[in-house]
């Protein structure tokens, strides 16, 4: 049986559809992305799932345990990593190790080497007396990953793991995660909203727009979905409708000044492509990517949402700065 | 042995384990952690104890200069008071801190615990009064400097305070659950914290010299029991009779509970 299993797991705030029916099977020790622009219900069904958020309706299961009715046994098989910065800033790193230690009723004789052990996993040893609000961002968000788990839950949930940090700390981060995944023999469920990251970490993906999955697989999968290559021109008044009707192009798409298309077996049709085009300004060939799979789905594309729209995690980008005083 | 193992198989026995035995380690963690940042605050400790002492030393000795009640320097006079409201300000303002915990998510984590809502919500309670007797402690290690005080009184002065310091801290949580920014702690101050230690006869008499509607008031105010207790305690003095007093208190303490662990276990 799938570690989880959520069946038309639904939540709505009044008249709002927060979540619209999610149906997931998540197979233990899977690395397995949540992916969508905000507001997409990513949070809410990690909510749900921790049994933070009571769903309207549907059902989900972990471990066997039905998040309604065994909360407590839930809590105890998940770990979870919240977007904000969760850490008591006042104690140390081995400190806030310890009080999750309690909460969670790691027995006294096992819990000093079972916390050295996770702050050797992040590299934290050195730092551990030292009291967190000294951290880096990158730092505090690794003692985040361990103190989520310490408890040894049979799921980890992280909830965009890498927001608010600089690129070099997030391939750290993602690094460790993929260490802890297989040290542990964990799952992991993740959010993220960088595209190229979830692609190189997930084993499979799941895309959610509206509250509802509209994609699922692999990342190859999904991306083989797209039917080949992408061919991104940058060209003056492009004959759209031509380009359209050519038998090996299957999607054409205007993205700012480029013309983005995707096509089967680039290295034998671009010629005759690019001899059906005048005033070719730059030509780049390049292999789809997850982002543009969403692209393909939602006519949108994830990484404008995040620049555009405000939002939570501006805030939180916010928050987390007003944290490190 | 590996402790890898050793986890495995505890983290088995821990699935069957009781309720209530979970339930009390949840209450001690929170306990923990509150007591690890009192040892870190020292600053605030030493806030908490000097304040009153200025009271007692600058105010009370330039009052009592010239004032005495029932044969008693005003300066000894207000102590059980003064005491009081030491216990009423570190209690209330401990509780309504959770505002700033929500503020900066340091609940949040504590909050998906495999522990209840009201077991944590004790943990905090616990965790208050235990700052706030060590700083009473502090307080009744400066009572030789009162000769009226009767230091034999001094064990139910502290029980009589601790029953307070419980109402007190479940009340600033009870607040805290309802606010969600810090102008809150402002109002909270201006119209709970100070009407009840102005009203509670720390620094007057509360006899039949008072205007008819500030005697009303003062009798509504449960912290006027509080004073009265421990005044009769430290200094012979009382206008109601102990089990009044000790009654009241305790009522008020429970319903404080009550009150404080539904509003924090339906916080947000």
């Amino acid at each position: 049986m799938a570690i989880i299993e959520t069946r038309a797991l639904a939540k709505s705030y009044g008249k709002i559809q927060a979540v619209r029916g999610i149906d997931l099977s998540i197979e233990k020790g899977e690395i397995f992305g949540l992916l969508g622009p905000n507001g997409a219900g990513k949070t809410t069904t990690i909510g749900m799932l921790c049994t933070i958020l009571r769903p309207s309706s549907g059902s989900a299961s972990i471990a066997g345990y039905d998040i309604v009715n065994k909360p407590a046994e839930v809590r105890r098989n998940v770990g979870i990593v919240f977007q904000d910065l969760t850490l008591d800033t006042i104690l140390t790193g081995i400190e806030n190790l310890e009080l999750h230690a309690r909460l969670y009723g790691i027995p006294s004789v096992i819990r000093k080497a079972r916390i050295e052990e996770m702050l050797d996993l992040v590299d934290l040893k050195d730092r551990a007396h030292d009291i967190t609000r000294t951290y880096s961002g990158g730092m505090r968000r690794r003692l985040e990953l361990v103190r989520g788990l310490l408890h040894r839950p049979a799921v980890l949930f992280l909830d965009e793991p890498t927001l608010g940090l600089d690129p070099q700390t997030r391939a750290r981060i993602w690094d460790y995660i993929k260490k802890m995944a297989e040290n542990e023999g964990i799952t992991v469920v993740l959010t993220t909203h960088y595209m190229e990251e979830a692609e190189q970490v997930c084993d499979r993906v799941g895309i959610i727009d509206y509250g509802r999955i509209i994609a699922l697989g692999t990342p190859e999968e999904l991306k083989d979905s797209l039917g080949g290559y992408m061919v991104v021109m940058r060209v003056n008044d492009p004959p759209l409708d031509t380009l359209r009707g050519l038998p090996y192009v299957s999607g054409v798409a205007l993205n700012g000044g480029m013309v983005e298309i995707t096509m089967k077996e680039a290295h034998l049709h671009l010629p005759d492509l690019l001899s059906r085009i005048r005033n070719v300004e730059s030509v780049e060939t390049r292999a789809p990517t997850l982002n543009d799979v969403f692209i393909k789905l939602t006519g949108r594309d994830i990484r404008e949402e995040y620049t555009e729209d405000t939002g939570g995690w501006v805030e939180s980008a916010a928050r987390y700065r007003q944290r490190g005083n | 042995m590996n402790p890898r193992l050793v986890i495995a198989r505890e983290g088995i026995d821990l699935m069957h384990e009781g309720h209530f035995k979970r339930e009390l380690r949840g209450i001690y963690a929170v306990w923990w952690r509150e007591f690890k940042i009192f040892q870190r605050e020292k600053s605030r400790v030493v806030a908490s104890v000097v304040q009153p002492l200025l009271w007692l030393f600058l105010f009370g000795s330039g009052v009592g200069a010239s004032f005495s009640v029932g044969g008693v320097n005003y300066r000894d006079y207000i102590y059980p008071g003064i005491l009081s409201m030491s216990v009423l300000f570190g209690s209330v303002f401990f509780g309504l801190y959770i505002i700033w915990d929500r503020k900066i998510d340091v609940l949040k984590a504590v909050l998906v615990a495999p522990v209840s809502r009201v077991s944590i919500f004790f943990g905090k309670v616990l965790g208050g009064c235990t700052d706030i007797i060590i700083q009473v402690l502090i307080l009744f290690a400066f009572s030789f400097l009162f000769p009226a005080v009767n230091l034999w009184g001094i064990p139910l002065a502290l029980g009589i305070l601790l029953i307070t310091a419980i109402a007190m801290v479940s009340l600033g949580l009870a607040i805290g659950s309802l606010f969600e920014s810090l102008e809150g702690f402002q109002l909270v101050a201006t119209f709970v914290v100070f009407p009840l230690f102005f009203l509670s006869g720390a620094l007057f008499p509360v006899d039949e010299r008072l205007p008819i509607w500030l005697q009303g008031a003062v009798k509504l105010n449960p912290l006027t029991y509080t004073v009265d207790g421990v005044r009769y305690a430290l200094l012979g003095l009382n206008n109601f009779p102990l089990y009044v007093d000790i009654g009241i208190i305790v009522v008020f303490a429970l319903l404080m509970i009550i009150m404080g662990s539904i509003l924090f276990s339906r916080m947000k």
